[in-house]
């Protein structure tokens, strides 16, 4: 009697389990975040506008958890209060393109032929199109602030999430069961509203996670460069623009604190999204 | 496009064509000339191998696909002819092959099939609930089943849902493309004596479009036999399987597996 | 690893293991759980089947029978985190205990394999030619031109005309049946001395499944190369091959010679099947067989069948059967003696 054993790949039984460690960490990360960004303003120990000359440019201490910028201003109270403005953002890009994006999608998959075919020549087209480039324009043509690069980004946004749900919505209008709808007398709005949208929608939700790090991001910049929310009000790209003065004198600490929320958010979102997508991918 | 003058048929298929344009610019002819009629109540095989146009001749009499040539009456009505397509028609209802991907994967049961009800019927809720239990009962299948999502079900069950929902809307044509064909032997079986089951209660009639002449032989008194796009023969099933007249037909028959039967090669086979 | 709780005892037939070409006992398969705190999942529970050299065994089973897992336990092919247990012995050499480099020679020179797609086995990007002298040069059997030739040569044997052209084509330049031929082709070129076919035909037309069918016997014969033939279809199967092994559920329920076994099957799974097959030459209500075809993994501790057997006793649903010889064949069923000459006539009856 013999026994033989074709050793394990050790990624393949860890894909196989039902919620890996780090699946719950991310998903944990991302809720406090979006929680953190809701009660912010709510929890800042000291008001976030308020500067104290006197205690410029501090380190860590007791008083000052995260230290002081070169205001004097509580950098923790300026972080708390800055995350509402700094997800407002990129949540309401991915709002707009994951809506825009899901819906041009399903339409054009159903359509399909030229239309389809245009559709994805202009999707390819606005993919190509760097999206900080846009967001630049629009605030140099409708003025620096919150709403041109949020519009702008919404656009540019589009293709990230509407590219991968046609592809997701041609398989499904392939499916023998769209037809036996047809068959059955449903209008297109309704087994595109009611079939294809339902089972297309977690990959355009997942989708819209990953694109949530991504517009995080270049709304950030945009801020950083100037161009986006203007001083005194608290954002993490300001910030870190904010804190590049004080490089110089050796206070890093308002540059580092924001760049590394931008960079939580960004990796979190990122691997939450990476991580729903695969399990889509698995379930089906 | 209603024309009063009874018909003595339930469908009438006169000079089906349908040609397809390939990239390269050349013509596919699928379907060429096909015409054939069918009886309220009759049921009629359709028989042929793949690329034989059994399918597409199907497709285009359920809506979903065009024809380029003839016409087709139903019920007394002409249906879209040639180079019109049409909404489709409550009374013609279609079961696929592929048990997996004709339920939408994120519909319970008895959520689609009440779905259907309301479209078509004026039904309260619970005569519709009533009414999902009921259909769900003359598949086979138990309440226990309505609640599911089609992930949860095999494939034999699958199937009996798929043919739950096209008996829901009381269809008087039921086109059953390869309905058995992906199913285990066992199941098969099942499934094959639902079908035979539900003609005998109703008035349904069916097309059954296979390539399994053991099969056909159980469902249709009538068959036809293509090739190629075209009729090669019709008739009684039983005379086509006993007695083929055609070449393609005797082929066909000839290479049905079964006790003593040798596999033989063709001569000079191109493939 | 799971233990195996039936390791112990060794099937009588062990002294003529020797002169077999292939001798599977006992082989047991489990694959690693599918989650996290579940058991794992046996897809072979007890296999044993032989084939002598020249002969032809059809395994006949539905879908989660286990039958396509057994050519590849054969070839040794198992997914990732399978484990296998039992004796699998090619030509009396032990399979299991195969080191690496004797394995490629096993494979590479003495199975030949034949798959359901043959356009899934075949790289879209390469020539036909490229494909098929690729194992024999590489390792080291024959030279280029010489495998061309060889190539050319068995196109031509199964059919495929201007076979010079042929090799110069790519995969998508055929038709499935000429496809499934040049893997035919394919499978004899190092001249094995087995040939695993795992459902050829299933993708095909009945009369392209019937020309397949001819030349793989043809073939076979003319090589007296042995064969195992991988099926759901048990008409075709009991056709073309010399012996039958029916599986249901990760078990081998019967084996026996094919006429023997078709005319008049012993074990109530494979009466069921031939019940439920509908009649091609008059109309009969087929008599099917109630629920649904269970995967190893789901079968309790009885007779793998008992959940969907007519017959079943208490005993069937406690105590699994093992095979034992009667009338010439091999029956895992407790109540076989019981039943008459006509067992499918009976299960018709029980429905």
């Amino acid at each position: 009697m013999t026994t033989l054993t074709v050793l394990p790949d050790v990624a393949v039984v860890r894909r196989r389990s039902n919620l890996d460690m780090l699946t719950v960490v991310v998903a944990t990360v991302c809720s406090a975040l979006v929680v953190l960004a809701i009660l912010g303003p709510f929890l800042t120990p000291y008001p976030p506008a308020q500067t104290d000359i006197l205690a410029a440019s501090q380190g860590p201490s007791a008083q000052h958890l995260l230290g002081t910028d070169a205001l004097g201003r509580d950098i923790l109270s300026r972080l708390l209060a800055g995350a509402r403005l700094s997800f407002a953002g990129p949540g309401l890009i991915v709002a707009v393109s994951t809506t825009a994006g899901t819906a041009i999608a399903i339409w054009s998959a159903w359509h399909g032929g030229l239309l389809d075919k245009g559709m994805n020549r202009v999707l390819d087209v606005m993919f190509a199109v760097p999206g900080i480039l846009v967001a630049v324009l629009a605030a140099a043509v409708f003025g620096s602030g919150f709403w041109a690069p949020v519009l702008a980004l919404s656009i540019v946004y589009i293709p990230y999430v509407a590219r991968v749900v046609r592809s997701a919505a041609v398989r499904e209008r392939r499916l023998p069961y769209v037809e036996a709808c047809q068959l059955a007398g449903m209008r297109p709005s309704r087994i595109c509203s009611r079939h294809i949208l339902r089972n297309v929608a977690p990959i355009a939700l997942a989708q819209g996670t990953i694109a949530f790090a991504s517009a995080l991001m270049d709304f950030a910049a945009i801020s950083f460069l100037g161009l986006g929310v203007q001083p005194p009000v608290s954002e993490w790209g300001l910030m870190v623009s904010d804190g590049r003065s004080e490089l110089l004198d050796g206070a890093a600490q308002q540059s580092l604190a924001a760049g590394a929320m931008v960079v939580l958010t960004v990796v979190a979102f990122n691997v939450l999204g990476e991580r729903v997508s695969r399990r889509i991918g698995g379930n089906r | 496009m209603t024309t009063e003058a009874e018909s003595p048929h339930l469908l009438s298929v006169r000079d089906l064509g349908k040609t397809f344009r390939l990239p390269g610019g050349r013509d596919l002819v699928a379907v060429d000339a096909v015409s054939f009629d069918l009886n309220a109540g009759e049921s009629l095989g359709i028989v042929g191998e793949s690329g034989s146009g059994k399918t597409t001749t199907a497709r285009i009499i359920a809506g979903l696909e065009s024809a380029t040539a003839g016409s087709i009456d139903f019920g007394g009505r002409t249906l879209g002819g040639s180079g019109r397509s049409r909404s489709s028609a409550r009374e013609i209802q279609m079961v696929f092959q592929d048990p997996f991907g004709s339920l939408d994967p994120r519909q319970r049961i008895a959520a689609g099939i009440e779905e259907l009800l309301g479209l078509h019927f004026r039904f309260s809720k619970s005569a519709r609930r009533a009414r999902v239990t009921e259909l769900l009962e003359e598949v086979g299948l138990g309440a226990q089943h309505a609640d599911e999502l089609p992930r949860n079900l095999s494939g034999g069950q699958r199937q009996r849902v798929a043919i739950a929902r096209a008996l829901a809307l009381e269809p008087e044509l039921l086109i059953l493309d390869e309905a058995v064909s992906a199913l285990d032997v066992s199941v098969q079986a099942q499934i094959l004596n639902l079908l035979i089951d539900i003609r005998e209660r109703t008035e349904i009639a069916y097309l059954f479009v296979s390539h399994d002449l053991a099969v056909v032989r159980q469902v249709c008194e009538r068959s036809i036999v293509m090739n190629h796009g075209r009729i090669v023969e019709a008739g009684a099933t039983a005379d086509i399987l006993d007695r083929p007249t055609n070449a393609y037909t005797r082929q066909l028959v000839d290479a049905i597996p079964r006790p003593g039967w040798r596999p033989k090669r063709r001569l000079n086979a191109a493939g | 690893m799971t233990a195996n709780d039936r390791s112990t005892g060794m099937p009588a037939e062990q002294a003529s293991r020797q002169d077999l070409l292939l001798a599977i006992e006992r082989l047991q398969v489990t694959l690693p759980p599918r989650r996290r705190g579940e058991a794992r999942r046996t897809v072979i529970h007890d296999v044993s089947m032989q084939i002598a050299p020249g002969e032809s065994l059809g395994v006949v089973g539905e879908s989660g029978s286990g039958k396509s897992m057994t050519t590849r336990a054969v070839m040794r092919l198992l997914p990732q985190g399978a484990s296998m247990t039992g004796r699998l012995d090619f030509d009396g050499q032990d399979v299991m205990g195969m080191s690496r480099r004797e394995l490629s020679a096993y494979r590479g020179s003495q199975v030949g394999m034949i798959y359901q797609d043959p356009r899934a086995h075949t790289n879209p990007l390469r020539t036909l030619g490229d494909f098929l002298i690729e194992g024999v040069t590489l390792s080291g059997q024959m030279r280029r031109t010489e495998a061309e030739e060889l190539a050319c040569d068995l196109l031509r044997q199964v059919g495929v005309g201007d076979a010079g052209h042929r090799i110069r084509q790519y995969p998508h330049q055929l038709s499935g049946g000429l496809l499934q031929r040049v893997m035919i082709v394919m499978a004899l070129m190092p001249s094995p001395r087995l040939v695993l076919a795992d459902e050829p035909t299933t993708a095909l037309d009945v009369t392209i499944q019937s020309e397949v069918m001819a030349i793989l016997g043809e073939q076979i014969r003319e090589r007296q190369c042995g064969l195992m033939f991988i099926t759901h279809d048990l008409d075709l199967a009991a056709a073309v091959t010399d012996s039958l092994a029916v599986m249901y559920a990760g078990v081998v329920v019967e084996t026996g010679p094919s006429d023997n076994l078709y005319s008049s099957p012993r074990h109530p799974y494979t009466a069921g099947l031939l019940a439920s097959r509908p009649h091609s030459e008059r109309v009969e209500r087929p008599t099917a067989i109630p629920g649904r075809p269970l995967s190893a993994f789901e079968a309790g501790p009885g007779c793998v069948f008992a959940s969907r057997c007519p017959f079943a006793t208490q005993q069937c649903h406690e105590q699994r059967p093992a095979l034992r010889e009667v009338d010439g064949r091999n029956v895992a069923c407790h109540r076989v003696e019981e039943f008459g000459a006509d067992l499918t006539y009976q299960f018709k009856e029980a429905q």
